[in-house]
């Protein structure tokens, strides 16, 4: 039992180490929704991953990597609007995905595991995955980290100053791809985006440079994780939707904070 | 003097509507062109394709190579979530030829480095911009409608920097701008636009051409000329100028 708990607590821990810079750069993006559509098309990859037999991760980063890729082409070409599309993607790539898994043969998949995680199932194969693929991640970002927050501030003076503005593009979808293959597991595709975003936005209040919003972000996930685990044990409720609860309610005393900031 | 960038014979369509037609021009290092026109005259999709933000849909444009562009935006719209102060605003440029605090002086903005970029005026944040686009010591500037949200003092302050600064760098500077006294009296050549070239030429050459004169009015103090808009040429839905009318080449 211990063993489970250490597990589940590491991976969770291991996850919001690269989602909370990557949140960060999602939320000043305004690519929030980009997030989920990503998500909820990860089903869709757990669907092929089983009927092609391959691993799970791979079929998911590739449906969400291709769907991230596409979308562009596809705005430009249709003129929608980009959130319109993003919906229906994200829907329809969802619903795909759960008729998907329903048609599978044997049906022995538990499909609440894929939708809601199931983060005290973690093995150690899943635990070496996920820290293997959060920490480059984090360096990644290291890595280009002036660059996507260049890009963040303003696209379009990035561009004129020489910066492969589409390659960060790019590195972002991937990374966002990467993650929710991973993290998956942990809360589950409904809930992932979750973990991007709720940390990040209520790390915006506590700090006055972007690095410092990128760790405060890291640092909610991580007081998230733990106390969503506790309560997940002691109240006997599942611990993905606790953890992202919890997370919740950090945002929540973060506008209070600010609140009170402003009033004194 | 040299020539930096080279427009042949530009046209840019947005579907089926002409937003740009057969655009020549040449930008050349420690010259000022402005560029004035109406609303809506593509002034923003023409400092775009210069700057390489657009491709156009037909004709070609030669830049030297490595061509080192400072590119002030008509107005900053950050995220407000995106904490960030003046000088690291300033760290976030790709290159830099000098230090952020040179570039915050040559633009007139040294109190200002541990400002958030939130709590800028509109002249304050101005500047900033231009400190930025001076980090890399640009050959070419360019500047978007600079003046957009900046007093009348400030103004008058923000052309006479970037009149001494094209003196100090040498560049060229492309400058967008509404202020049609500025224009006469400082730059060295104006390109009045209207989705094609108007006139383009000297200041004194231009605000004698008769479509200066139909675009701008008849006034003699070109301080005093009021920003109008009369045509003696209309324009069909699409942009394309229809019947007899703009008399020049």
């Amino acid at each position: 039992m211990t063993d489970l708990l250490l597990y589940a607590m590491a991976a969770g821990l291991m996850l919001v180490t690269a989602t909370g810079p990557l949140g960060t750069i999602i939320v000043w993006q305004r690519m929030a929704y980009y997030g989920d559509t990503l998500a909820h098309s990860a089903l869709l990859g757990v669907a092929l991953g089983l009927m092609l037999e391959t691993s799970i991760e791979l079929s998911v980063v590739t449906v969400c990597v291709v769907l991230a890729l596409g979308l562009g082409p596809l705005h430009r070409i249709s003129g929608h609007n980009l959130d319109s599309l993003l919906g229906i993607a994200s829907h329809t790539s969802l619903a795909l995905g759960l008729v998907a898994v329903s048609l599978q043969s044997g049906n022995s998949i538990d499909l609440n595991s894929f939708l809601f995680g199931d983060i005290l199932a973690v093995n150690l194969r899943d635990l070496l995955l996920l820290g293997a693929v959060s920490g480059s991640c984090v360096v990644l970002l290291m890595l280009n980290w002036n660059g996507l927050v260049a890009l963040a501030a303003h696209r379009d003076l990035a561009q004129v100053e020489g910066r492969a503005v589409v390659h960060l593009e790019v590195l972002q979808m991937v990374l966002i791809a990467l993650v929710v293959a991973v993290g998956m597991k942990i809360v589950g595709v409904l809930l992932i985006s979750a973990l991007l975003i709720i940390p990040a936005t209520a790390a915006g209040s506590f700090s006055r440079s972007p690095e410092g919003v990128a760790l405060s972000a890291t640092a909610l996930g991580m007081i998230s994780v733990i106390g969503g685990m506790l309560c997940a044990l002691q109240l006997d409720i599942p611990a993905g939707p606790a953890i992202v609860l919890f997370a919740s309610l950090l945002f929540f005393l973060s506008l209070l904070s600010r609140y009170w900031k402003r009033t004194i | 003097m040299k020539p930096l960038i080279s427009l042949d014979n530009i046209c840019l369509k947005q579907g089926e509507r002409d937003i740009l037609s057969h655009i020549s021009l040449t930008l050349r290092e420690a010259e000022i062109t402005s560029v004035i026109g109406p609303n809506g005259a593509g002034k923003t999709s023409l400092v775009r394709l210069i700057l390489g933000l657009a491709q156009p849909t037909s004709g070609h444009i030669q830049r030297t190579p490595r061509l080192r562009i400072g590119y002030m935006p008509q107005k900053l719209t950050t995220n407000t979530t995106l904490p960030l102060t003046v000088k690291r605003f300033l760290s976030l440029a790709h290159h830099s030829a000098m230090t952020t605090d040179q570039a915050l002086q040559r633009a007139g903005a040294s109190h200002l480095g541990s400002s958030s970029m939130h709590k800028l005026s509109g002249g304050e944040t101005q500047r900033v911009l231009l400190a930025r686009a001076l980090l890399a010591k640009p050959q070419l500037l360019v500047l978007d409608e600079p003046a957009q949200g900046v007093d009348i003092t400030g103004q008058e302050a923000l052309y006479q920097r970037i009149s001494d600064l094209r003196d100090e760098l040498r560049c060229a500077v492309l400058v967008v701008s509404h202020d049609l006294h500025w224009v006469m009296a400082k730059t060295d050549s104006v390109i009045c636009l209207n989705q094609h070239i108007c006139c383009h030429g000297h200041p004194q050459t231009v605000s004698s051409d008769p479509a200066y004169l139909t675009l701008f009015g008849q006034e003699t103090d070109p301080a005093l000329a009021p920003y109008v808009h009369e045509h003696d040429h209309a324009h069909s839905i699409h942009g394309d100028v229809i019947g007899e009318g703009c008399q020049h080449d």
